[in-house]
């Protein structure tokens, strides 16, 4: 049977087909679809972890005891999983343990744009790269038994435009793989120095076999085509490479780590010119290099940002595209928005009234660093804000933690905030926390975590209970504030800021997308009441326009959330159809 | 035959993916190779989202680049402004006739573009105008917006109507069927301007 199907649910179907019983992850984009389809297949047990490092160890331990086990993240998520691989590549696997990662070239939706290959070399970890949703299935196929057959964990490695891009794959069934014995073995799980040092050895023997098995692999191809233009490529690289150089010859690179060294001498003996396409870091390139090549690559084509068939014919071919039309409009642009209804809109709108000092974090309330919220001046990674608020005081002294705040997330904050708010407990910092608890995993498009009380499959389970949490780990000033309550939650702010001691204040109120959040009747201004003053402008709500003469809510974008009659002085936005009460 | 390359522009939560999804399901049960590339994340939540299908004998680059699309359907004039340059010069072009201010506008820093249809329709000859709004708060969902452009588009399309009412059928959720179906025929009925 064919489908229709986005890259990360061809992945998902691939693990599905190779048999594995466990996987694990946390949300990040372009990663989540991944988990998201193979928890629609019973047979495999899956979860949300609170984070990519803990996702990664249960993948290890279900591979010490014999399972295929499978975790997925975007390539950030792989620096705070880093700990674990690096070692994991020692200890090597039982069942077939596979690792994907999502790359971002662009940054659709990340805050860097680095590129999973070099850490993957730097753990000694076999990366394999498929370009397009049927080899998402296949490779991930072999990958399983790539691992098995050479003890290793495997990185599949993806970017945006494989993994969320549907093509048609053709399905299969499942293998009936059988649970290995799990068996007492310290010499290879054991990663102690007398043990490590013996393990080292077999990493080191292992990626020379692997160094062979690249070589003969179905993974990597040649398409012969005219010889005078070769083209090394893989992943979505080969994709633009095709419509851009045509029918010329092509080695297509299934497996990037490492690399088949004999196969690419061979193919570059055989065309005149040698191309590389690869985005992001010359990886191919650099071995290319070191290897005597004459290429052509990273000193046309940018480190930079995605590729394009247009791209590379520009830079290679100096071929630009002519413009057909005679607009020259200004285009505004349309940068993304808290949505109408966002509990965050509120609470930015009382940070930015009090002037504070921002420390930000990773998830959809970043978007309040932009007009006209413009609150949060930090952003670095996920449970960064309550380091940097801490690190802050300890720079600038106690006055500064009188007019800063952190703002995190309830799932970023159980990712990797409550250590940073352990050190602040620990080390005497005065700061404030706000915990940004919308009952939901929110940016990477509603995913369950250990506060919301439901697991992956949308059954109930053990919620955390965030009070509790920094209450038990020393915070003795934890307050609990819906930030649509306006008043009632400046105040707060203002006097957990003030306090002398450490404070976490509790934003609560669930995601406007959500189900369950019914609103009222969308609102209206009276025009009549209106004096124009523009207070309401200040929410950055997208469903209220400033029209110049007069402004207006628009009811296709109105949620009701009935939070701007809460900033109108005059009384002027009022339920539409009829007057407020 | 030929590849046709279909761009897809809106706002973040205007129901675009659903709409290339319908699509690309159409073209696979075609027979035809087919990619569809959307983007998730953070540019859903009220951006500017562009997805793009491309079908025919063999797809490689999920991407269309400019002056390479056969047909842009656009759920905001905006963003059909913004986009215009991928169209070909005989490009079908189908606009929704809606309006919906961008941040910059909303705060003033920017203006909305005046007469964007008129313009277009000055340098393309197949623009097709749709108040696709209003025609789904008549059917009595103003979230059908995108399947009442859809039923434009099919009106248009070489596949028949028939396929395009399956992949509905096969897409949208069973409670929103009879609603959808409805905004499909009344999009497949309209002339356009």
């Amino acid at each position: 049977m064919k489908k229709l199907m986005l890259g990360n649910e061809a992945i998902a179907r691939g693990v599905y087909e190779a048999g594995a019983t466990v996987a694990t992850a946390y949300p990040g984009t372009p990663s989540t679809e991944i988990t998201e389809n193979i928890a629609k297949y019973d047979e495999i047990y899956s979860e949300w972890a609170p984070n990519e490092k803990v996702a990664l160890e249960v993948a290890i331990g279900a591979s010490i005891g014999g399972a295929r086990a499978a975790t997925a993240m975007k390539h950030v998520g792989l620096n705070v999983a880093a700990d674990p691989l690096f070692t994991a590549s020692y200890t090597g696997v039982n069942g077939g343990l596979v690792i994907f990662v999502a790359d971002d070239p662009g940054m659709h939706s990340s805050q860097n744009e680095q590129d999973t290959r070099i850490i993957a070399r730097g753990a000694k970890v076999p990366v394999i790269e498929p370009s397009d949703s049927q080899e998402c299935k296949d490779f991930t196929k072999e990958a399983f038994r790539i691992s098995e057959e050479f003890d290793t964990p495997v990185i599949v490695r993806l970017s945006t435009r494989v993994s969320h891009s549907q093509g048609i794959v053709e399905l299969e069934d499942r293998e009936n793989y059988e649970l290995k014995p799990f068996v007492k073995n310290p010499a290879k799980y054991v990663m102690m120095p007398a043990m490590a040092r013996r393990r080292h050895v077999s990493v080191e023997e292992r990626m020379a076999k692997l160094r062979e098995y690249s070589e003969q692999s179905l993974l990597n191809r040649i398409e012969w085509g005219d010889k005078k233009i070769g083209v090394i490529t893989s992943g979505i690289a080969y994709q633009y490479a095709r419509e851009a150089f045509g029918d010329v010859s092509y080695l297509k690179l299934g497996m990037v780590y490492p690399l088949p060294e004999k196969l690419i001498k061979e193919f570059a003996s055989q065309v005149e010119n040698l191309y590389i396409i690869e985005e992001l870091e010359p990886f191919i390139e650099n071995q290319c290099r070191k290897m005597g090549l004459k290429v052509i690559g990273k000193d046309k084509l940018p480190v930079i940002g995605e590729y394009s068939a247009g791209l590379i014919r520009e830079k290679i071919f100096g071929e630009t595209s002519e413009k057909l039309n005679d607009i020259k409009d200004e285009v505004p642009a349309r940068p993304p928005v808290l949505c109408a209804g966002c509990p965050h809109r509120a609470t930015f709108y009382v940070l930015k009234k009090l002037k504070l000092t921002v420390s930000g974090d990773i998830g959809c309330y970043t978007l309040g660093a932009l007009a006209p919220l413009e609150s949060v001046d930090t952003t670095i990674c996920m449970g960064a804000s309550v380091g940097v608020a801490h690190g802050l005081e300890k720079a600038r002294g106690k006055e500064q933690s009188k007019k800063t705040v952190a703002v995190i997330g309830d799932s970023t904050f159980i990712h990797s905030g409550i250590t940073g708010l352990i050190d602040m407990v620990y080390n005497n910092c005065s700061g404030t926390v706000i915990i940004l608890d919308n009952s939901i995993t929110g940016m990477t498009g509603h995913q369950h975590n250990p506060t919301t009380g439901y697991n992956i499959k949308g059954e109930p389970a053990k919620q955390v209970d965030l009070v509790k949490l920094c209450q038990a780990v020393g915070v003795e000033r934890v307050k609990v504030c819906d930030p649509f309550n306006l008043k009632e939650f400046e105040q707060v702010v203002k006097e957990e800021v003030a306090a002398d001691e450490l404070s976490v204040i509790i934003a609560q109120r669930s995601c406007a997308l959500l189900k369950h959040v019914k609103f009222g009747p969308v609102l209206t201004i009276n025009q009549d009441k209106c004096t124009k003053c523009r207070m309401c402008m200040r929410l950055g709500c997208p469903a209220i326009v400033d029209r110049g003469d007069h402004m207006e809510i628009n009811p296709t974008q109105c949620a009701g959330c009935d939070l701007c009659p809460k900033v109108c002085r005059f009384n002027a936005i009022e339920k539409a159809g009829g007057r407020d009460e | 035959m030929n590849n046709t390359s279909i761009l897809i522009v809106g706002v973040g939560g205007q129901g675009t993916l659903l709409t290339s999804r319908i699509l690309g399901d159409v073209a696979l049960s075609s027979g035809l190779d087919v990619k569809v590339s959307e983007v998730h994340g953070m540019s859903q939540r009220g951006g500017s989202v562009v997805t793009y299908v491309k079908m025919g004998e063999r797809i490689f680059s999920p991407i269309i680049e400019k002056n390479e699309a056969d047909i842009i359907l656009c759920f905001e004039k905006l963003e059909a402004l913004r986009w215009i340059d991928y169209a070909k010069k005989d490009a079908k072009i189908i606009i929704n006739d809606q309006r919906i201010d961008p941040m910059p506008v909303i705060t003033g820093k920017a203006k909305y573009p005046e007469n964007i249809i008129e313009k277009i329709i000055a340098n393309y000859k197949n623009v097709i105008v749709v108040p696709a709004l209003d025609i789904a708060k008549k059917c009595g969902n103003i979230k059908a917006v995108n399947v009442v452009m859809i039923g434009v588009l099919a009106r248009h399309s070489k596949f028949e109507k028939d396929l395009w009412i399956k992949a509905i059928e096969k897409t949208v959720k069973p409670q929103f069927l009879e609603v959808n179906l409805k905004a499909f025929e009344e999009g497949y009925n309209q002339s356009g301007t």
